[in-house]
């Protein structure tokens, strides 16, 4: 207050119109927006991170080669760069935990937001957001150890899922994205204006047509969205398949029983031993973290437009 | 609820003089009901079976050796074996993260929210990319991490580095979070502030940060649990050696949970298993109790206006 005052009488004469200049205002100003900017050098760290060490890495393997090769063994005396075993088996898993999870936390949103009583939602709701938290490291661990012994033992024919395999790595990861997509999607559920619904009841319609016919495609961008975000956490996460999804990466491997390395992966694997810096197997490692982010960007891209859209109809 | 002549029109092979009083029910929707329930029960059922299957499976090693001891790679010495230098090396990153996120965190979100005219291409910018942050791989940061933070900047493979990495990757949490808290409180406070010739730096900490704070501590504690489990970036700052010393410094080595137990994972030995699910139930234990605090904290004080 004190500066205010001195302030006032230093420039008696000013018109009331004109903003008193503070120091303490425009300090407070400069932090804030050197703080926001943090933010924005964190992106342009991790593209300078990612472009010079991928630059480097063309020059030595051809994009052709990178993108249509499917052999991927940097380690091995015979050296291959092509990409694709590392795609594919990041595909093959990413599939698998959204046949699972899509189905699983769309129901349990339509649940939560359309069947569950009030107080029953409450309870249920802050337990899915809990659910979320838990760290991935322990669904790796509960794949390796749990379900894939499980698997194994359930399986009907004889050449059953191997140690680690791309199908166990799925199914874990199914089940960690759940409550993602539960949480979202019922998010955008209870969104949906009260009077969309009463209408559909004024018109007769059963709970169930009310649900699917006029709350989920009220709600479709929120549900793509968290879809979306679902696919990106697959795609991007690292634990779960390093742990349980298994190594082979010399060749493309469709069959989710045998074991294969993601991107993530072959990331987390040739980085957790020891290589030279400058090396082709150092700048390998940025060169899939490269076409890794651009992924991820694309489904973030997406995913953020159609939030954007589910907030501009009903907030 | 529906009207009487549309029920009498309507055929219904299944209850034909039902009473208008009567609750339809029809078998389809009964099915989608405890198809949607199911849903549910699996979901909750699977995950609260599992974490149950770790609690038995390390259910030996939940004692005092797990804090008291330090790891080890030899079988022989798993008796005495512990994650002493692991629980240490996360409580010291946790709280660097804490001091390097927490402020950075909450100044851009009341840049953004306060101070920033967003028809300006710039800030939009800015806000699409805080968005697209939140959703870039955690392993991608460990990259940024090792390329520039321990190399290009000479931090090395340190505790300060991790602490960085750390605290970047859960920056758009509590950006968010807070931009959140503080678009939730009513204009009408700021607006009295100003009536009463607050600056606008005392309308915002001394009228709306105050009324935003359980926002902020909520996702605060979220992003700072989220910041204990992760293991990945910490993987490619090159954290998966055996640690058998607590780190004494910002420039020390060290290693962490959730890489403790990684690496325990990757020991072929079932004694290693055991003592990595007492691991896990030790780092669940931290997590999930900040994420409880984290989620009453919300549900109790978060003001409705």
């Amino acid at each position: 207050m004190t500066t205010s005052i001195h302030g006032a009488g230093s420039a008696a004469g000013n018109s009331l119109r004109q903003g008193r200049r503070r120091p303490v205002e425009s300090i407070v100003k400069a932090l804030l927006v050197a703080a926001a900017f943090v933010s924005i050098i964190t992106t342009v760290g991790i593209v300078i991170a990612l472009a010079e060490p991928t630059i480097g890495f063309f020059r030595q393997v051809s994009i052709v080669e990178f993108v249509t090769g499917t052999s991927w063994t940097p380690t091995f005396a015979q050296k291959a760069y092509g990409v694709l075993p590392l795609v594919s088996a990041t595909l093959v898993v990413t599939v698998i935990a959204l046949l699972i999870a899509v189905p699983i936390g769309l129901g349990s949103a339509i649940y939560l937001s359309e069947y569950a009583r009030p107080g029953v939602r409450k309870l249920l709701k802050p337990i899915v957001e809990l659910l979320a938290g838990v760290p991935t490291v322990v669904y790796g661990f509960v794949a390796l150890f749990a379900l894939n012994p499980l698997l194994q033992k359930w399986w009907p024919a004889d050449d059953g899922p191997a140690f680690q395999n791309l199908l166990i790595a799925g199914i874990a990861m199914g089940i960690m994205i759940v409550p993602t997509i539960a949480s979202i999607s019922e998010d955008s559920m209870a969104a949906v204006p009260r009077s969309l619904r009463e209408g559909a009841y004024a018109l007769a319609s059963t709970k169930m047509q009310v649900s699917t016919r006029v709350v989920v495609p009220a709600a479709i961008s929120g549900i793509v969205a968290a879809i979306v975000l679902g696919i990106s956490r697959a795609v991007g996460e690292t634990m779960i398949v390093t742990i349980a999804g298994g190594l082979t990466s010399d060749r493309v491997v469709i069959n989710p029983l045998d074991g294969a390395a993601t991107m993530t992966a072959f990331i987390a694997n040739i980085s957790s031993g020891d290589i030279p810096i400058g090396s082709l197997d150092y700048d390998s490692v940025f060169a899939v973290g490269a076409l890794l982010f651009l992924i991820t960007f694309a489904l973030n891209a997406v995913s953020i437009r159609m939030v954007r859209r589910f907030r501009e109809v009903y907030e | 609820m529906s009207a009487p002549t549309l029920t009498s029109t309507r055929p219904d092979p299944s209850a034909p003089g039902a009473a208008l009083t009567q609750r339809r029910s029809r078998p389809g929707d009964l099915a989608f009901r405890l198809a949607m329930q199911a849903c549910l029960v699996v979901a909750f059922g699977v995950l609260t079976g599992l974490l149950t299957w770790v609690l038995i499976k390390g259910w030996n090693r939940l004692d005092s050796r797990l804090w008291t001891e330090m790891p080890t790679g030899l079988t022989s010495r798993l008796d005495g074996a512990g994650v002493q230098s692991a629980l240490v090396g996360t409580l010291w990153i946790i709280s660097l993260v804490a001091v390097i996120c927490l402020p950075i965190g909450i100044l851009s979100a009341i840049y953004l929210e306060e101070y920033a005219d967003n028809t300006r291409w710039y800030n939009r910018l800015l806000e699409l990319n805080i968005q697209n942050l939140a959703g870039v791989p955690s392993i991608i940061f460990g990259i940024l991490g090792l390329g520039i933070i321990a190399r290009a900047l000479g931090f090395g493979f340190t505790i300060t580095t991790a602490a960085i990495v750390l605290s970047l990757l859960v920056l758009p949490v509590v950006i968010i979070a807070t931009r959140e808290a503080i678009r939730a409180v009513p204009q009408s406070i700021r607006q009295a502030s100003y009536a009463l010739g607050a600056t606008k730096w005392q309308t915002v900490s001394r009228q709306v940060l105050p009324s935003a704070v359980p926002g902020i501590a909520t996702g605060s504690i979220l992003a700072l649990s989220r910041a204990i489990g992760e293991a990945a970036p910490l993987i490619v700052l090159g954290a998966v050696t055996f640690i058998t010393f607590n780190p004494n410094g910002l420039d020390s080595a060290y290693t962490a949970l959730p890489i403790q137990i990684f690496t325990f994972i990757t020991r072929p030995q079932a004694e290693f298993t055991e003592l990595a699910a007492g691991a896990i139930v030790l780092l669940l234990a931290i997590v999930l109790a900040m994420n409880s605090i984290a989620i009453f904290v919300r549900n109790r004080f978060e003001k409705r206006w």
